[in-house]
């Protein structure tokens, strides 16, 4: 298990941060009656970087979702199956979604952060919009740990009081990276990240990816095969097909294993770019 | 070719790229600016002429200059432009044209006021009320006193409850009340505003007696004309926030009312500031609901659960419709404080448009 940040020095969050895992049994994900994800079962290893590829419209981004129950925004959806981190089910009855989402975190693909505040309040956002009381200095070092994390620190602590959207797009990237490891999450999900960035902030941001891992779980949905070739250390293929059959995921393994010698035809397939 | 009278039958293709050249230009020279302007001040001099002779008649000018305007314009841009461009320069002439006419009332409107207001825009018209004046002198203290109190009374009441239904009905609701509610708000922006005063008169006089006048009882009449208006405003409003803020916040395992009470309300903050300030600026200028509601009175009272409270546009009527003898001093009366309505309404307006453009945040990527 990954040592716990817990006793690093001041500014940590929760007495947790310890990387967990989340084991996903026969996942189906329904939207209203329609079947969008299929029968998956998965685990996603701790200290790790899972990533999920597929051709567009497989079921991926909504997996993802579903696994910080972020899906059930839209009204309407269910889910039957299990999925458990560490062993608590995220889906029991008396399991409440907001208590889930702060220990699995979410970065999105374009980068939200929030326009009414500086970026230092950004980066605080997890701590300040629940009203966590913390003393000033203590706030401020969870505040630069988290920009430091996300190689954000030398690039804006001279300007923390500065509106966050001011910052280039990878900038603004990193930003909600840093908010979002600001709360220390158990489990931190990435859905397609880089697809808005251009090539330069997009290596930066694997490159933090990389680090990122030392400490948290992560997975990453991403569209761009080479992304996952060079950023992850499992990935799964998701597949549908055809338009309205439910997304299934068809193999998941090394990373290396997957884009050398895949076991499934379907998945050489797509790997080599016959489809998709 | 002259000695190949037929051509082969199977010809090759012509090579890519080696085609007749296209031409673009659709016409020859282009007509100069001043061309539009200078046909119609040409074609109105030369009505103008024409009816000196057989009687002169403004609306007719005008009709004839724009109709027999466009004719020649596109006459003109046809043959010089091509025909599109013709047809789209007699077009524009004609919305010019209808733009002009619907300036045409607000611009007589403004003059109107401000040239028969300005002879009462005296400090004794803003330092004193009517008290004890019988004829000349007098002022509108007391109306616009009276009017900051009772549409500031009703702000404080419409604009809690306006945004907490738009909150409601954007962030929460759904199925049926929803429906319901969302119909209800509907039909509350198309209620008179003499309903809304007979609505309030009608509440106080089941409690109070017929003969009851109170400040409040504007106020209610306004509210309930405001609310409506808050609530389809900051609706509006919220519509605007980016879902991704939301997403976002639940992500860091925010809970939704604080997600709303601190990043969504925030984030449409400047847009609902500036909807309450056209909400007022719409309500202020409400005579008939004061008009059964408070009454009139010609000192200043600043209590409005105490007795008839007078306010702008109650006053400019009163002054108006009932002068004395002589009249003058009364009409001078009445325009000033159309004029200083008038004014408080453009203040806000703009206002507005600072708030919203100093505060407003570029939500539209």
């Amino acid at each position: 298990m990954a040592a716990t940040s817990a006793a690093s020095a001041g500014g940590s969050v929760r007495s947790g941060g310890v990387a967990k895992r989340i084991d996903v049994k026969d996942l189906n994900i329904y939207y209203g009656s329609f079947l969008a994800v299929k029968d998956v079962t998965m685990t996603v290893q701790p200290n790790k970087v899972t990533a999920l590829i597929g051709s567009s419209g497989c079921g991926k981004s909504t997996f993802l979702r579903s696994l910080n129950r972020m899906h059930e925004l839209i009204s309407g959806t269910r889910v039957e199956g299990s999925v458990t981190l560490d062993g608590q089910d995220i889906y029991a009855p008396a399991a409440d979604p907001v208590r889930v989402r702060q220990q699995i975190g979410m970065v999105f693909q374009s980068p939200n952060p929030f326009p009414t505040m500086s970026i230092y309040d950004n980066t605080a956002a997890g701590l300040k919009l629940n009203s966590k009381r913390m003393k000033k200095e203590q706030m401020d070092n969870v505040v630069e740990k988290a920009l430091r994390g996300a190689h954000l620190w030398d690039e804006v602590k001279d300007r923390l009081d500065k509106p966050g959207a001011g910052l280039s797009g990878g900038q603004q990237q990193r930003l909600c990276i840093a908010r979002a490891t600001a709360v220390e999450p158990d489990v931190l999900l990435m859905d397609e990240p880089c697809s808005a960035l251009d090539p330069i902030a997009t290596l930066a941001i694997e490159e933090l990816i990389e680090e990122l891992k030392r400490k948290y779980t992560i997975v990453i949905v991403t569209h761009n095969m080479q992304q996952a070739a060079r950023a992850s250390d499992i990935t799964g293929f998701f597949n549908i097909v055809q338009s309205g059959d439910p997304g299934v995921l068809i193999e998941l393994d090394s990373t290396e294993k997957i884009f050398s010698n895949p076991t499934l035809k379907e998945t050489e397939d797509y790997v080599s770019g016959r489809f998709g | 070719m002259a000695d190949n009278p037929m051509p082969p039958m199977a010809s090759e293709p012509p090579t890519p790229g080696t085609g007749p050249a296209e031409d673009f230009a659709s016409g020859g020279s282009r007509i100069p600016a001043w061309g539009p302007w200078a046909v119609i001040a040409g074609t109105a001099l030369v009505l103008a002429g024409f009816l000196s002779l057989i009687g002169f008649n403004i609306a007719l000018l005008a009709v004839g200059t724009v109709l027999v305007s466009i004719f020649i314009v596109y006459l003109w841009a046809r043959k010089a432009e091509g025909r599109r461009q013709g047809f789209d320069r007699a077009i524009t002439l004609g919305i010019g044209s209808l733009f002009a006419l619907a300036m045409v009332p607000l611009v007589s409107l403004l003059y109107t006021v401000v040239s028969e207001g300005l002879s009462r825009m005296d400090p004794e018209f803003f330092s004193s009320s009517m008290r004890n004046v019988i004829g000349e002198g007098g002022g509108v203290l007391h109306a616009a006193v009276g009017t900051l109190i009772i549409t500031g009374l009703a702000t404080i009441a419409a604009v809690p409850i306006g945004i907490m239904a738009a909150v409601y009905l954007h962030e929460y609701g759904k199925g049926r009340l929803k429906r319901w509610l969302t119909f209800f708000v509907d039909v509350m922006t198309g209620i008179p505003s003499i309903v809304a005063g007979l609505f309030a008169f009608a509440l106080f006089a089941l409690i109070f007696g017929p003969g009851i006048r109170l400040g409040v009882m504007g106020s209610v009449a306004l509210t309930v004309l405001m609310i409506p208006i808050v609530v389809r405003s900051t609706e509006e409003m919220l519509r605007v926030v980016p879902d991704g803020l939301r997403e976002a916040s639940f992500a860091l395992g925010v809970s939704k009312w604080r997600t709303v009470a601190k990043v969504v309300l925030p984030t449409a903050m400047a847009g609902i500031v500036t909807g309450v300030m056209l909400a007022i600026a719409r309500v202020i200028g409400e005579t008939a609901p004061l008009l059964i509601t408070t009454g009139a009175f010609s000192s200043v009272n600043l209590n409005p659960f105490d007795g008839r409270m007078a306010n702008l546009p109650v006053f400019t009527y009163t002054q108006y419709k009932f002068p004395g003898v002589p009249p003058e001093p009364f009409i001078e009366r009445a325009w000033g404080a159309a004029l200083v309505l008038i004014i408080i309404v453009m203040v806000l307006f703009l206002a507005a448009r600072l708030v919203s453009r100093r505060y407003g945040i570029e939500l539209r990527k």
